[in-house]
Parts: structure tokens; C-alpha cells; sequence
């Protein structure tokens, strides 16, 4: 969908400072354009876990992060995220990576029960589903921030 | 510095331990405490930039911490951590040390349970682990441990001063159970409280 400049900029015009991140094989491909950049810090944690804390830590502390994961990461953060978005109401917004969306009749159960937890969990989640979608980031994260509410993209993958 | 506990593991009394780091807080140092910590420290401070961090998810207090001290980088951020909590989120302390964070001070109080559940063992209760082992390889440039308080009074001087990040493991006591009745705002109202004396 984006590429790493595309991303980057992108985020530099929402006024993004930091990307917590744990990469996947798409995400991955931003790395080079993320570092390069003057504006966004990149802030690498080693479980899908940490980022909603450390995330919340920034926006606590007046900064403007962005989470980015994989699906499988969402769902393994389940609890921090609960604990952060809900307890603490801290509005945070991740772009998350549903892998095997483009892969037509995928057996891959992170596909299969992407959708169905982003609505479990009830969250103001959108699909972009296809490169020419790309302007539904800074849309969803427009329309998120105005109402400080938590919000996700989920941004389909093909083979993660 | 100390790397060996001796065997007859005494334990500094925790409110001991915990008010000798009240003495030593800056005006405008951020602490932020979870689990039984966050029970206990409101008995011996209130400060604006105390933040409580219950209830949390278990494990979350260090990132959260993090991402405090990489947003506020002028001020010194102290975090206590509960030897269970740590062990549930063990990369944290990569991602600390890998953060850049100069400014962060992890304090762990092992007191060697799981307290708040009643006092049941960790997976590491029965086995020697060396957490300052653990903080050294993830690349900490500070570390320490101490299980006596006078020693430790003598010295959390030096070593809250010395260069950030900054890993303290104190072998405490248990948490004295009354404090679990305390009563406390909620969250959401801490957590404004502690962010308008941010700003």
C-alpha cells in the first residue's frame, strides 16, 4: 500500500512525533524511510505488549505517537491494550497489519478473526483495503483525533 | 557493587525501602508505581507527579515509563516494579536500554511472589535469578542490589545519581496487607492529575 516515503510523510503531516512499533514483512519495508526522517522517532519494542504502555507513556507526556503491528501482535496485546484504551481512556491510534487479507481463500486464522476482534473489542476501526484507499489514514486519523477517541486502520497484507 | 546475595536473604523492609527513595525524590522527578507499589507509595507521598499506575496490565509499567521519560526528557522518571510483573514483561528492559532513555530509573522490588494475588510463588520464587544479571545483558549502564537497608540508605544516593538508564534491585519484604484496603481516586482522575502537572 505505502510506501516507506509515502508513510513517512504522511505521518509527518499529521503531526505524528513517534512510531512504536514491532515490524512484519510489509511494515518492515517503511524501516529505512522511518529512521531517515527528521520528524518521527521510531521507538522499537520486542513485544506487541509494550507498545500500548510506552505508546500511552508519550501521549501522556505530550507527544503524538502512533502504534504499528501485525494482527497477531494485536491479538497478543490484547490485555495492555484493554488496560490502555479503556481503563486509562488513553486515544491511541495503530495502524495494524491483517496478514493474508489479499490472499484469496487464505486458511490463515489471524485473517479470519481480524475483523471479528477489532469489533469485539469496539473499536473505530477501517479497512483499507486497496492502494488507492491510502487517503483513508490521514482521514480516520483526522476524524479520531478530533473526537479523541482510539482508532485502528487495519491495513491488508498479503503473505506475512 | 553488589552481585550476590547472600544466603540467608535478608529483605529490607519494603516501606523502608520505599521511603528512603521518598528522601531522596527530586521536586520534579515523575514516579510511577503499579501493582502493590501503587497501594503503598500513596501512604508515603503525594505529589503531583506521582502517578499510581492501578489497575494496570501486568508488565506495563516500564514501557509506560519509557514512554514518559522519551517525552519528557528533562525530567528524571523513577518507576518501581514488582519482581512478578517484571518477569511477565522481561524484553522491557531491552526496549529501555534500547530507547536512548538517559533519564529512567527502573526500580524492581522483588519481594520474590505474586503479592497482590495473595502471595503465591513466581515462576522464579525457587531458583536463584540474577535480575542484575538480566539488566546487565540487556545492556543497562547501571545496575545494583541491595537486601540490607542500612546499606542501602548509605548508598541510593550515589546511585540514583550515577548514569541512566538506571536498574535497582531491592530484595524487600511483603507489602503489609492493610494497604490493600486503601481506598483510591479513580484512574482516569490520577491519571489527569499526574498529566496537568506535566504540562
Amino acid at each position: 500500500m505505502f510506501t516507506g516515503p509515502e508513510l513517512v510523510d504522511t505521518l509527518e503531516q499529521l503531526g505524528v512525533t513517534h512510531v512504536v512499533w514491532v515490524p512484519d514483512t510489509t511494515f518492515g519495508q517503511w524501516e529505512p524511510a522511518l529512521e531517515a526522517s527528521d520528524k518521527l522517532r521510531l521507538v522499537r519494542v520486542c513485544r506487541e505488549g509494550e507498545a500500548w504502555p510506552l505508546a500511552a507513556g508519550l501521549h501522556i507526556g505530550g507527544q503524538t505517537p502512533v502504534v504499528v503491528m501485525q494482527m497477531t501482535g494485536f491479538f497478543e496485546s490484547g490485555d495492555a491494550l484493554r488496560n490502555i484504551v479503556f481503563d486509562l481512556q488513553v486515544p491511541l491510534f495503530a495502524i495494524v497489519g491483517a496478514r493474508n487479507w489479499l490472499v484469496p481463500a487464505s486458511p490463515d486464522s489471524a485473517k479470519r478473526f481480524a475483523e471479528p476482534i477489532l469489533k469485539a473489542w469496539g473499536l473505530d476501526y477501517v479497512l483499507l483495503g486497496k492502494a488507492s484507499e491510502k487517503a483513508k489514514l490521514s482521514e480516520h486519523y483526522r476524524a479520531c483525533a478530533a473526537h479523541q477517541r482510539p482508532g485502528i486502520l487495519l491495513m491488508a497484507e498479503g503473505h506475512g | 557493587m553488589n552481585t550476590h546475595e547472600p544466603t540467608a536473604e535478608p529483605r529490607i523492609p519494603i516501606e523502608q525501602a520505599l521511603q528512603t527513595l521518598v528522601a531522596l525524590r527530586r521536586e520534579d522527578q515523575i514516579v510511577i508505581t503499579n501493582q502493590s507499589s501503587a497501594r503503598l507509595w500513596p501512604r508515603l507521598s503525594n505529589h503531583p507527579l506521582d502517578f499510581n499506575y492501578n489497575p494496570s496490565n501486568m508488565g506495563g509499567a516500564v514501557p509506560l515509563a519509557v514512554g514518559v521519560a522519551l517525552a519528557q526528557p528533562t525530567r528524571e522518571v523513577m518507576v518501581l516494579s514488582g519482581d512478578g510483573s517484571l518477569l511477565m514483561n522481561l524484553g522491557c528492559l531491552v526496549t529501555a536500554a534500547a530507547s536512548g532513555v538517559t533519564n529512567l530509573t527502573i526500580i524492581l522490588l522483588d519481594n520474590g511472589m505474586y503479592e497482590v494475588t495473595g502471595g503465591q510463588k513466581t515462576p522464579a520464587t525457587d531458583n536463584e535469578i540474577d535480575f542484575a544479571g538480566l539488566a546487565r545483558a540487556a545492556a543497562f549502564p547501571n545496575v545494583s542490589h541491595f537486601w540490607d537497608l542500612a546499606d542501602w540508605q548509605q548508598r541510593a544516593p550515589g546511585v540514583l545519581e550515577s548514569r541512566g538508564p538506571r536498574f535497582i534491585w531491592l530484595a524487600v519484604g511483603p507489602t503489609p496487607r492493610d494497604v490493600f484496603a486503601d481506598k483510591h481516586a479513580p484512574i482516569v482522575k490520577r491519571l489527569s492529575r499526574f498529566q496537568a502537572a506535566l504540562t
